[in-house]
């Protein structure tokens, strides 16, 4: 075969193009294992006892944990739970079952698309208006009906994913016994899909455990334990941008432990997943 | 629902309650809209459109103008998706015509993890590791040889808008990739093997082919990342140097809109404070719907086919 | 004529090089080719010349192998994740398949043809045909206009779109675009063409144009053709080959083979008794 020019030049860029998009996908990947690695150095001196078990001392004094700043996260994570999954599950459940590609179904979706799409800082907002203005005060409230608010797109999503892969077949076998429809619903078609469900709920929980933007003004901060629900409250996230930008050394240790334990929570969520999932459906 | 006249009442009762729960999805999200603008009618009537372009942001004299945060937001969105565009999409590429299918499995999930990652956990070592290097070997470097541009002018800060952009590029590369991947693998073998056949070589089969039959999905995995770092707010706030100015030089310090409702909103002291405020969520929110909604239309064809939600 | 006859199976050659036989009347010589997906060996050393100037008919019953060994022929097979090929074939006297042999250039002397026409979307007409070239280098304008004339009017496309070259490829009908594509391949002026079941997509009368065009093109080209459709075979080729298994049953002009087979397996199947 002939050597000419033009097919060596052909297979030169042929090979440096080929070759710089691995390259991209090496810088990608390296900059996570950067990032994952910075944490993990930074966060495990600065990860104690005390702070998991300790409150943050006074300004100016070292020491102290970010025990109420955990509990916080807990509180919030469980009332955006208690608001999000009822919605977006039933919600998903009337997408997948009912409303499958009906006009209501189609504005449903759309809304959930919007809902996903709307930048966090501006459900802080909605809560502020809706929760923090009427009651006179930041809450655990405010921050955990932000969160929830949060939640419902991709639980939705997961939902109706997740019922749409179990066969018609089973609906069907169902049916042909004369069980009721709802029956067949809560009975047969959701345990099929359980593990699916619980996984998605999961990365719901761990996406919005790391969401600082909707807490700012809605559960503000809180240097000691919140009572209750009506009152403002600390969270690792919030938690962290305070610390990060605050001129303490000791602070910023801190940070990075909350950034660890906050990272580890993600991480083992996600990885999990692909465990229990065969191939993640791409919730972005 | 063709079986929906043989529903008892108690089915009929469990399709209500659903239907209930998701009309409730679609009243938040018009609650949300309409709260928006009614918040900030006192900014609306004050300012009217003029809030969209006059500078001036001063507080104590009751004088708002968004300009400086919309220009903040567009620049830093505009260089991320500079940065983020090329390496999500050669990662992409990658991904779907080079790596054996386990490698990428893994590399794809390695790279939803970036997405995985709170915002501001990418604050935190924005502020702690970017900010530095910019300050002392980005700015400086760039300024040795283009500052003569005054885009490039140096700045002693290392906050700004360009560490803020460089940040936000590393949060959005995965949701380019991520799409970009799934639609680059829904390009049919026919159009693989034909410009095969005619003897093109792999990188000028996805160069001349692949990539123009996919153009449409890659144009939308571009958009919802545009959308996502439009709206991004910790990791932006913390490094984004949050001065309401315009300076020519991408590394002198600027302000984005979600971060100046980071920054001011709790402690905004009069309504009409809060409602200038608000009106920028309004915007932001307003910004943020159309862009998604492109990004929807250009994926809406992949929607029933694959498994990629946006 | 009959010296170019191949014997009924081509002997098996000892020596690796190119197959002396009369080098001159044959455009492609395959010795021993095997081909595997993964695990699976789906064709078992097939040898087969295609004379020159011909038409060469590949037939058999579904998986018998016929669209791996046309697609091995240009080096297609290997493009797809897991497949395998072992073997020769000789073409101008070079192996194909030889050390640092570039299957980019193979296959831009050897053009192939699919199942399904496949345009490409997003370019014209014209740019369809002129893919090729583009490729090659050839951005002259007056060049590029003379070769997309002379490959759509050799693909017998040329008076139906001189009007509307401008417009997308996938506006046309299917018979139109499978010849888009024929002027396509035709366009970069291969030695060899390759079809691999062209008409399987196309209607009786769109599949009669693709034939009647084939007994032009042998004129010029080496044309080589996998069809599942036995009188498709008669109509448009001089030699045929049957393909049953992965293996090369039998191999001869076509009329003999469709008239007087010598296995009774290719009796079995041009009278119908399976595939």
């Amino acid at each position: 075969m002939v050597r000419d020019p033009l097919m060596a030049r052909r297979n030169w860029a042929n090979r440096l193009a080929l070759a710089s998009t691995g390259l991209c996908a090496l810088v990608t990947v390296s900059v996570l294992f950067f990032l994952l690695g910075y944490i993990a150095v930074n966060g495990i001196g600065a990860l104690n006892w005390a702070f998991f078990t300790q409150l943050p001392k006074p300004v100016g004094e070292p020491g102290g944990g970010m025990a109420n700043a955990i509990v916080g996260t807990g509180k919030l994570l469980f009332l955006a739970s208690l608001i999000g999954v009822p919605i977006g599950f039933f919600g998903g459940v009337y997408l997948a079952e009912f409303g499958r590609n009906g006009k209501i179904a189609f504005w449903v979706r759309y809304a959930t698309d919007v809902l996903n799409g709307v930048p966090s800082i501006v459900i802080g907002i909605f809560a502020y208006v809706l929760v923090v203005l009427p009651m006179k005060s930041f809450s655990t409230l405010a921050g955990g009906f932000a969160l929830g608010i949060m939640m419902i797109p991709i639980a939705v999503r997961t939902t109706e994913e997740f019922l749409k892969l179990i066969p018609a077949s089973i609906r069907e076998a169902a049916d042909a016994l004369g069980v009721q429809r709802w029956k067949t619903i809560l009975f047969v078609v959701i345990p099929a899909a359980f593990r699916g469900l619980l996984t998605g709920i999961l990365l719901d929980l761990a996406r919005v455990a790391g969401e600082t933007a909707p807490l700012l003004f809605t559960a503000l901060n809180n240097r000691v334990w919140s009572h209750g629900w009506m009152e403002p409250t600390a969270s690792l996230p919030v938690m962290i941008y305070t610390y990060a930008i605050a001129p303490y050394e000791d602070w910023h240790r801190q940070a990075w432990a909350a950034a660890l334990v906050l990272m580890l929570l993600v991480l083992v969520v996600n990885g999990g997943a692909r465990m229990v999932l065969p191939r993640r459906s791409v919730v972005v | 629902m063709p079986r929906s006249s043989s529903l008892n009442w108690q089915d009929r009762l469990f399709r209500w309650a659903c239907l209930g729960f998701a009309l409730l999805i679609l009243g938040l999200v018009a609650a949300l809209a309409v709260e928006l603008a009614w918040s900030s009618r006192l900014a609306l009537r004050a300012f009217g459109f003029s809030f969209l372009w006059t500078q001036v942001w001063d507080p104590v004299r009751e004088v708002f103008g968004a300009l400086p945060f919309i220009y903040g937001t567009l620049v830093t969105s505009a260089i991320a998706l500079l940065i983020a565009v090329p390496f999500g999409l050669g990662t992409a590429i990658f991904l779907a015509e080079l790596a054996p299918p386990r490698i990428s499995e893994i590399i794809g999930f390695l790279v939803e993890l970036l997405a995985a990652i709170p915002s501001v956990i990418y604050g935190l070592v924005g502020l702690f590791v970017v900010v530095p290097w910019v300050r002392s070997v980005a700015s400086p470097s760039v300024d040795a040889v283009l500052g003569w541009l005054p885009v490039f002018q140096g700045s002693p800060y290392g906050v700004g808008i360009f560490t803020a952009g460089l940040i936000l590029a590393v949060m959005i590369v995965p949701f380019v990739t991520t799409v970009s991947r799934e639609v680059l693998l829904t390009v049919p073998r026919s159009q693989r093997e034909a410009a095969l056949a005619l003897g093109a070589t792999h990188w000028e089969t996805i160069w001349t082919t692949i990539l123009p039959y996919a153009r449409s999905g890659i144009i939308g995995s571009i958009f919802l990342a545009l959308a996502r770092a439009l709206g991004e707010t910790m990791a932006v706030t913390m490094v984004v140097g949050n001065r309401p100015e315009i300076h020519p030089s991408i590394f002198d310090p600027g302000y984005t809109m979600a971060a100046v409702l980071a920054n001011e909103f709790a402690e905004a002291t009069s309504n009409l404070y809060l409602g200038a405020l608000i009106e920028i969520g309004l915007v932001l929110f307003g910004i943020t719907i159309v862009v998604n909604g492109v990004a929807r239309l250009l994926l809406y064809r992949l929607h029933d086919t694959s498994a990629v939600h946006v | 004529m009959s010296s170019i006859v191949p014997s009924v199976k081509p002997p098996r050659l000892a020596v690796r090089e190119a197959p002396p036989a009369d080098a001159s009347s044959v455009a492609m010589a395959v010795d021993r080719l095997n081909a595997w997906f993964a695990e699976n060996h789906v064709l078992r050393d097939i040898s087969i010349t295609f004379p020159k100037q011909q038409v060469t008919a590949l037939i058999g019953p579904s998986g018998c192998g016929k669209s791996t060994l046309i697609r091995c022929l240009n080096r297609m097979h290997e493009v797809v994740a897991g497949a395998r090929v072992k073997g020769e074939i000789w073409v101008d006297g070079m192996n194909i398949y030889g050390e640092g042999v570039d299957p980019v250039q193979v296959r831009r002397k050897i053009g192939m043809v699919f199942q399904k026409p496949n345009p490409f979307p997003t370019m014209s007409i014209y740019d369809n045909v002129a893919a090729g070239l583009k490729l090659n280098g050839v951005r002259n304008v007056s060049v590029l206009d003379e070769a997309v004339e002379r490959g759509l009017r050799q693909a017998a496309l040329w008076e139906e779109v001189k009007d509307k070259l401008k417009e997308p490829g996938t506006g046309l009908s299917g018979g139109q675009q499978q010849r888009l594509c024929i002027a396509r391949a035709l366009a970069v002026k291969p030695e060899i063409l390759l079809l691999d079941e062209p008409c399987s997509a196309l209607d009786p009368i769109a599949t009669a144009k693709i034939e009647e065009l084939l007994h032009e093109l042998k004129t010029q080209y080496t044309v080589g053709i996998v069809t599942h459709n036995m009188q498709q075979a008669a109509r448009v080729s001089s030699f045929t080959g049957f393909l049953l298994l992965g293996e090369l049953i039998e191999f001869g002009t076509t009329d003999r083979l469709f008239t007087n087979p010598s296995d009774p397996r290719t009796e079995a199947y041009i009278t119908g008794r399976f595939g």
